[in-house]
């Protein structure tokens, strides 16, 4: 047995058991700490997968984001109505279901798929040189399937709406205030000082070198709502009202810029979010900077939650 | 890659019976997020299969896990929303199955405008 | 697709006047989220017309290549006849929500933005937006995507007013959806795995009948099932479309639903054609038969008018899966005839359903509550409103004219040509049940006002014409003729050449 399999395997025992444990915890707050740890361990899943770009998004926003959100609503609800556990009969029963709905997927993954697989690698690569680009999952991202990320950056706003959409009407327009209102623990504060800098200047290599290594806009704008989020915990600043017009522009700069990209490529290249020759390198760059913004701006909001106070006349 | 093939397979089975077999919401959204996590590793898989022309996994399918990543969470941020929101207003979240729902429904429409 | 096509960039202009029209509403706020409605409406509705006469005068399916980059590797979008004709019947019932919501959900002048009005419109174009994306769409994940921003944007609809029980309701239907949508998900990576592409055109062409796209059909389907809340997966639907807005669940009932079925359609009948088999077809239009009875029977037992729709729906969606069996596994010219009809007991009941919801809204309004037994003398307060539900109930039970008598006349044709007589008498019972729910409503509205009548709020006539109006959308369909519909037949699929192949 190779080092790498014996690797693989470990890695892949280790994420199963995490995950195990998130399931059949019986607190909700150490349900939520383990699947922080199974996030960042999945990521090195991902390494092992040749899919760095993947790794870092699951790291900042599968476990980072996620679990940052999670903490706080099990920190708000507790344990404090935990319900009876469900009849042995159903555990057993929804126990084989699942057994024979992994096996089922195991043999079809492992079986049905076929040799050798399809692949659309060839293609991408083919025509990276024309993008300008030197990530290929970039390329896909912002030029063959472009659509697809504008469509899913006008599904992150709409999620924001849903969420601010459930503030009490006379808190509309409001403040959200994150975590307890107890005052911050002194290592809290400190740490909220001195990492948000460093985080910046990681935010802000991710995305820039995204175009032609693993990163980007989505990566780049995780790691600057979590800077946020740290801030806003540390109550080191206030996260401004969400009628905010400064703050609706942050939020809907990126996909209204990357919107309006895609009509400039209908007038000058001929198609709705094609690049004009030569062009396609500094728009895509362009328009990813104010996606990582946007992003950052909306991810950090979608945490926050909902407005709790009336906003400041 | 066959064992993370059977890693994903089973994540997907233990987020299902998360999913299920826990009563309370919060921990339903976790077990989901687990499920999913399956889900885009399966994914993985097919890029890795997908190798070639240079690349050491076909990037397709990456991106189309980066959206699904993204996607996710806004499904449990707003899945959060409205649990944090129920907690509020009953300080209780389970969802119950005998519950008379739409009794509210004429009040909505005669709130004045 | 066997025919001809043309380029066109009318789709992208479908998908992306709502969604940009969407995040100007957010960004501008206020009043101007108005101003703006009354701008994109119409504007969305032209592009509609558009695209429907364009598909129409030439005869076959409008393409557009996003990015200038040909599937597998990139995404196009598909224009046909059914496509043309879905996205003419959204808009028009989008902007007739639009007239009848709007002194509901207004923004007084000079006082700051309410959180109501800005919701509610950022949230019918997000709608609006994600039906188009869903209906031109013709890539499998980009559809993933559309569907997604159809839930998010739907979810907050149902919470938009309503007390604790209805947020209950709407994260139920969030779950049922996530869970739907990961069922999707899963089948959709074992299709690319399988045969590498994502594209329905060159999936067509390249899925073969082995297991591993029936597993994935299987799991694609269960998940869209759940989103379209047929039977046993319905639970979610009559707490959550009783307790939005009402205009809300004229949206959601009338369009929403539709979104997933019409992927399912597009699936079976477009993405692996091969794959519709006898067993399938009767199965998915068993469950089918089982909502239109279940829903049905559950809809004469409810005591609240908004539930009792609700219920309705849930029975009106099993006759669309009618189509599998009569236009699926089967021959011409029945499978045209089958077609048609289905496509039209789609479109009337949105036009009837979304009439209905507005009526009862508008009853609700004026008497406080929604109480079947307690609806006396509404008749003689609110003449036009139980006009418009009377109307809109002709159609749910077949009765000549309207759109739901041709279409269930199609059907039953279809069925007896078909020699499948057991979807006949499903959907004769299912008239009659209508009927009697459908009675029971308007015979109590008809009965003289109780005793102890309390004093009745004044309702606007104009949305009560609206409501009308679109009860008569649901009749005119009648005055379609009863032949198979030749406009919904561009771009459809030929099976039985490729079969041959």
């Amino acid at each position: 047995m190779t080092s790498a399999l014996a690797f693989d395997l470990a890695l892949a025992a280790l994420v199963l058991a995490i995950a195990t444990l998130t399931i059949a915890a019986r607190e909700a707050m150490s349900a939520v700490i383990s699947f922080i740890a199974y996030g960042l361990l999945l990521s090195l899943a991902w390494v092992r997968l040749r899919a760095p770009d993947v790794a870092l998004t699951e790291a900042a926003i599968g476990a980072g984001v996620t679990g940052l959100l999670l903490l706080g609503a099990a920190a708000t609800i507790g344990d404090r109505q935990a319900g009876a556990a469900p009849p042995l009969a159903l555990m057993l029963a929804a126990g084989l279901a699942c057994t024979l709905v992994a096996s089922g997927l195991a043999a079809t993954t492992l079986v049905l798929l076929p040799e050798p697989a399809p692949t659309l690698a060839p293609p991408a690569m083919a025509s990276l040189a024309t993008t300008g680009l030197g990530n290929p999952v970039t390329a896909v991202l912002f030029v063959y399937r472009a659509l697809d990320t504008l469509l899913e950056k006008v599904v992150l706003v709409l999620a924001l709406l849903g969420v601010w959409s459930l503030a009490p009407d006379r808190v509309w327009g409001g403040v959200a205030r994150l975590g307890p209102d107890a005052p911050p623990r002194a290592m809290l504060v400190f740490l909220a000082q001195l990492l948000p800098p460093v985080g910046m200047l990681i935010a802000i290599y991710m995305f820039w070198t995204g175009a032609d290594h693993p990163g980007g806009a989505f990566q780049g704008g995780a790691i600057l709502a979590a800077m946020w989020l740290i801030v806003l915990t540390a109550r080191l600043a206030d996260m401004p009202a969400t009628s905010h017009p400064g703050l609706r522009l942050l939020v809907l700069a990126g996909p209204m810029l990357f919107a309006a990209i895609g009509f400039a490529g209908w007038a000058l290249a001929d198609a709705f979010l094609a690049y004009p020759e030569g062009y396609a390198k500094p728009l895509i760059i362009l328009a990813e900077a104010g996606l990582t913004l946007s992003i950052a701006a909306t991810l950090a909001c979608l945490v926050a939650g909902p407005a709790t106070r009336t906003p400041p006349p | 890659m066959t064992i993370f093939a059977a890693c994903a397979a089973l994540l997907m089975g233990l987020g299902l019976f998360g999913l299920i077999t826990n009563p309370q919401p919060l921990r339903k959204i976790v077990a989901f997020n687990i499920l999913g996590s399956g889900v885009f590793l399966l994914f993985g898989i097919v890029a890795r299969r997908g190798a070639a022309a240079g690349v050491g996994a076909d990037p397709v399918p990456q991106a189309l896990v980066i959206t699904g990543i993204v996607v996710a969470f806004a499904a449990t941020a707003m899945a959060v929303a409205l649990l944090l929101r129920l907690f509020a207003d009953r300080g209780d979240t389970r969802l119950d199955h005998e519950s008379a729902a739409g009794t509210e429904s004429a009040r909505d429409d005669c709130r004045p405008p | 697709m066997t025919d001809a096509a043309s380029q066109s960039v009318l789709p992208v202009l479908g998908i992306m006047l709502p969604a940009t029209g969407m995040l100007l509403m957010l960004l501008v706020g206020g009043r101007y989220v108005e101003w703006l409605a009354l701008i994109l409406l119409p504007a969305g509705l032209a592009v509609a017309a558009a695209i429907f006469a364009a598909v129409w005068r030439e005869g076959h399916t409008l393409i557009y290549v996003v990015g200038g980059w040909q599937p597998p590797l990139g995404i196009a979008l598909r224009a046909d006849g059914l496509s043309a004709a879905m996205m003419l019947v959204t808009a028009v019932i989008i902007c007739a929500t639009g007239l009848f919501a709007g002194p509901q959900f207004s923004q007084p002048r000079g006082r700051p933005e309410r959180r109501a009005p800005l919701v509610f419109w950022t949230l019918l174009l997000a709608i609006w937006a994600a039906l188009n994306a869903v209906v031109v769409g013709a890539d499998l994940f980009n559809l993933y995507v559309a569907l997604e921003l159809l839930t998010f944007a739907a979810v907050p609809l149902v919470a938009l007013t309503g007390g604790t029980e209805t947020i209950e309701a709407a994260l139920r239907y969030l779950l049922f959806a996530l869970l739907g949508s990961v069922s999707y998900l899963i089948g959709t990576v074992l299709l690319f795995a399988a045969y590498g592409t994502l594209d329905i055109a060159l999936l067509s062409a390249r899925v073969r009948p082995e297991p591993i796209s029936w597993i994935a059909a299987s799991l694609m389907t269960i998940g869209l099932i759940a989103k379209t809340a047929l039977f046993p997966l319905h639970l979610w639907l009559p707490p959550a479309h009783a307790g939005a807005p009402a205009p809300g669940s004229a949206v959601l009932s009338a369009l929403v639903v539709k979104g997933s079925f019409f992927l399912i359609v597009r699936l079976w009948f477009d993405a692996m054609p091969g794959l519709l088999n006898l067993a399938a077809a009767q199965l998915l239009a068993g469950l089918g038969a089982a909502a239109i009875l279940l829903g049905s029977i559950l809809a004469l037992r409810q005591s609240r008018l908004k539930l009792l729709i609700a219920y309705s729906t849930v029975a009106q969606v099993g006759y669309l899966f009618l189509i599998f069996p009569l236009a699926g596994a089967a021959s011409e010219p029945a499978s045209s005839i089958a077609w048609t009809g289905g496509w039209l007991q789609l479109f009337s009941h949105a036009f009837a359903k979304a009439a209905m919801f507005m009526a009862a809204g508008l009853i609700a309004e004026a008497l406080g509550h929604d109480r079947i037994a307690e609806l006396g003398g509404i008749a003689r307060r609110l003449p036009i409103s139980t006009l418009a539900f009377a109307l809109a109930g002709l159609s749910l039970m077949g009765v000549p004219p309207s759109g739901g008598f041709v279409a269930k006349w199609l059907l039953l044709l279809a069925s007896v040509m078909q020699g499948q007589w057991w979807w006949a008498a499903v959907i004769l019972l299912g008239g009659v049940l209508a009927g009697a729910y459908v009675l029971i409503v308007v015979g109590k509205a008809l009965a003289p006002a109780g005793a102890a009548a309390a004093p009745t709020a004044p309702v606007s006539r104009r949305r009560e014409v609206v409501a009308l109006t679109v009860a008569l959308g649901a009749v005119l369909l009648g005055l379609v003729p009863l032949q198979p519909s030749e406009l919904l037949q561009i771009g459809r699929l030929d099976v039985h050449a490729l079969a041959a192949r």
